[in-house]
């Protein structure tokens, strides 16, 4: 509850700073300047036959909000870990602002880490929890007293920096974990799940504040989420990860919208893949019916997102018009979620609740889809 | 007015079963408590404030005489050798301890990081030894220390000690000993605290810029440090009050306080002066485990991580 207080607060204060701040600001990106990332071809197999990286390409621009995305057991952790040098790589390489450092031991690294357990020093106070790596560093002691206070007073963190580990709730921790990190001003930040064992109110609100930080220092950025909502968000750009393999890189829009393939698809939600029959110039067969698209398409898999869908009552023909009956409905409020059975196969559909009349269970209906919201793929 | 009456009948009923569920639960314990320890130690305290009588019982009058013993006065003027007795105890206590914790902590370490399968046949070495008798493995190290065994050749040798002396009975046969017979106790609360060590502390402290030196002194040792104060004091008191190993691998030559204690009840010579020795043993480890309290919370950040 505290929590939530005090994150509103902070955004007031935060809306109401925001002109003296913007000068501090610029100050602050000209002294911490954000380098980019270049991986090739890493690798990384545990045990046997248990590969967790297999040949990642990626590049990551200089002061960009940068987001692994995947299931648990895709390699994203693994990948985050070999860039803060704890985890070694088996083979590739690693550049961060244009240095070599694969092999560079993690304290040797201007990169920190915001763990997603925190990793706070326990018999620690909260102030030598966040002056922890500048003392690591050798940092004066009265230098140290002032970035420690400059830190707390930038993540806002008011009477926490007196108190104790045991006597903080999750959502103080995760940013006494944020500033221990920022604190020490790396060239790039990481942050492995930071917001996983949060509940969602609190969640969100540190998601914006999060953002926020990020764009005020124009610092790197490397998140990790198993979240396509957290994901899309708060990137600029997203990488889905599965099996070791990098899916997809690109913007939130192109990722969700245009996906790479089958994987990318169903894990930013979408459910309605078809199989293409035929092809004939735009004109697709498929499992659901015959669909009209906007120009030559590749793949052999068609996608329809839920939310591009119109429903119309009754069966009407028409190009594109693929007549169903409804078999299941999630009224939401703000919109409704409809299951609709189409030839042989199922369909989902979003309506917006524009406070008319909704479809019912058994109805009849006719799905419209415009040709240009129809995205093909492959497997 | 009845109501009333039935709600206080209600609570004496109430509290009757509350007494009987303590009487029950409580009192075997507590009775065993007071009747095998809080006595005897009541009678022993009693006993070093008597006077000594004939065939070293105590008597009446009441004295101090016993601690002005302790204290090395005698009949001659007064003599250290009390003093050296509880010095020798400390010394020894604090080397052996030192030792114990140095052999039993990269042990109780890498018996975390081995294989799962062979922890516990690990553990279970560190711990058969002590299902022997104490004597019987004492009198095995007697044997394997004695002159002329290889042992002992081989540090005869190498210049270690005097020819054909052993290396039994001698202060450092005292020291092995001791060493050998606690180790379980330092291993066991330590392994304890090294299996559940969190790891993301460890990398916080690397990914903070500390040398792996410095990241075991911030990350690792305070975590292990409640294990740690745990088997000091399993080690160290015991090995304070120590009469076997003195007894046997010291060759009478290197007493402990102990030893003193036992000898004034066993020989029939001075219970009020073993009794004053008793209780002088009670306070040396009062005191030793405030201090640990002190150090164990000053090195865990204010919070109370020993007893």
């Amino acid at each position: 509850m505290t929590d939530l207080t005090n994150a509103v607060n902070t955004t007031e204060r935060l809306d109401r700073e925001e002109a003296r701040v913007a000068a501090a600001d610029a100050a602050a990106r000209g002294k911490r300047g954000a380098s980019s990332i270049r991986m090739q071809g890493l690798r990384k197999q545990f045990g046997r036959d248990s590969i967790a990286l297999a040949g990642v390409d990626l590049d990551i621009h200089a002061g960009e909000f940068f987001t692994l995305l995947g299931p648990s057991g895709c390699g994203k952790t693994t990948l985050l870990r070999i860039l803060a040098g704890l985890e070694e790589a088996d083979d590739g390489q690693l550049t961060i602002g244009g240095k070599d450092v694969i092999d560079t031991p993690p304290h040797q690294r201007s990169v920190n880490t915001v763990f997603q357990s925190y990793a706070l020093f326990p018999h620690l106070s909260v102030r030598e929890n966040l002056a922890f790596g500048l003392k690591m560093r050798g940092v004066a002691a009265k230098a140290r007293e002032a970035k420690v206070a400059e830190i707390a007073q930038f993540i806002q963190l008011g009477d926490l920096v007196d108190r104790r580990i045991d006597q903080l709730s999750g959502g103080q921790r995760q940013r006494i974990a944020l500033a221990r990190a920022l604190v020490c001003e790396p060239d790039v930040l990481l942050l492995d799940e930071p917001l996983s064992a949060l509940d969602a109110g609190l969640r969100s609100q540190l998601q914006v504040e999060l953002l926020r930080v990020q764009k005020r220092l124009g610092m790197t950025f490397v998140f990790v989420t198993h979240d396509q909502d957290e994901a899309m968000v708060m990137s600029d750009r997203i990488a889905v990860l599965d099996d070791g393999h990098i899916q997809q890189v690109g913007p939130p829009q192109e990722v969700y919208e245009r996906p790479a393939n089958a994987f990318v698809a169903r894990f930013m939600g979408h459910g309605n893949l078809y199989r293409i029959h035929r092809r004939d110039g735009s004109r697709l067969s498929t499992e659901i019916g015959t669909l009209q698209m906007d120009g030559d398409s590749q793949g052999e898999l068609v996608l329809m997102r839920p939310e591009t869908l119109d429903l119309k009552p009754g069966h009407v023909e028409g190009p594109n018009h693929l007549p169903g009956t409804i078999t299941e409905r999630l009224y939401r409020g703000s919109h409704a979620e409809f299951r609709i059975r189409i030839a042989d196969t199922t369909l989902q559909a979003t309506v917006n609740n524009r406070g008319r009349r909704l479809p019912d269970v058994g109805d009849e209906v006719t799905v419209v889809v415009a040709p240009e919201d129809l995205v093909t793929l492959s497997e | 007015m009845s109501t009333n009456n039935i709600a206080v009948m209600g609570r004496s009923q109430g509290m009757v079963r509350e007494a009987r569920h303590l009487l029950f639960t409580v009192a075997p314990g507590a009775l065993w408590i007071v009747i095998f320890l809080v006595l005897p130690s009541l009678y022993l305290m009693a006993v070093a404030f008597m006077s000594n009588g004939p065939y070293g019982l105590p008597q009446m009058p009441l004295s101090l005489n016993s601690f002005k013993q302790l204290a090395g006065v005698g009949f001659l003027g007064w003599s250290p050798g009390n003093l050296y007795t509880l010095l020798r105890s400390l010394w020894q206590t604090l080397v052996a301890t030192g030792l114990v914790v140095l052999v039993a902590y990269p042990l109780a370490y890498y018996i975390t990081i081995c294989r799962a399968k062979w922890r516990p046949i690990m553990l279970l070495l560190v711990v058969v030894p002590s299902w022997t008798n104490q004597v019987i493995r004492t009198f095995g190290w007697m044997n394997l220390l004695a002159p002329g065994t290889p042992l002992s050749n081989a540090a005869e040798v190498l210049g270690f000690i005097p020819p054909n002396m052993g290396l039994y009975p001698s202060n450092f046969a005292v020291t092995l000993g001791l060493v050998y017979n606690f180790l379980p106790f330092m291993v066991l609360p330590l392994y304890a605290a090294f299996e559940k060590l969190d790891t993301a502390q460890v990398e916080a402290a690397q990914d903070l810029y500390a040398r792996p030196a410095r990241a075991f002194w911030h990350a690792v040792f305070p975590q292990t440090l409640p294990g740690l104060l745990a088997g000091i004091v399993l080690v160290a008191i015991p090995a304070f009050g120590m009469y076997v190993i003195p007894e046997l691998l010291g060759g009478g030559k290197a007493m402990m306080l102990g030893n003193l204690v036992a000898t004034q009840f066993s020989g029939g010579s001075n219970w009020p002066l073993g009794a004053a020795g008793a209780i002088l043993m009670l306070i040396a480890t009062f005191i030793g485990l405030f201090a640990m309290r002190r150090i164990g919370k000053r090195l865990g950040g204010g919070e109370e991580v020993v007893i």
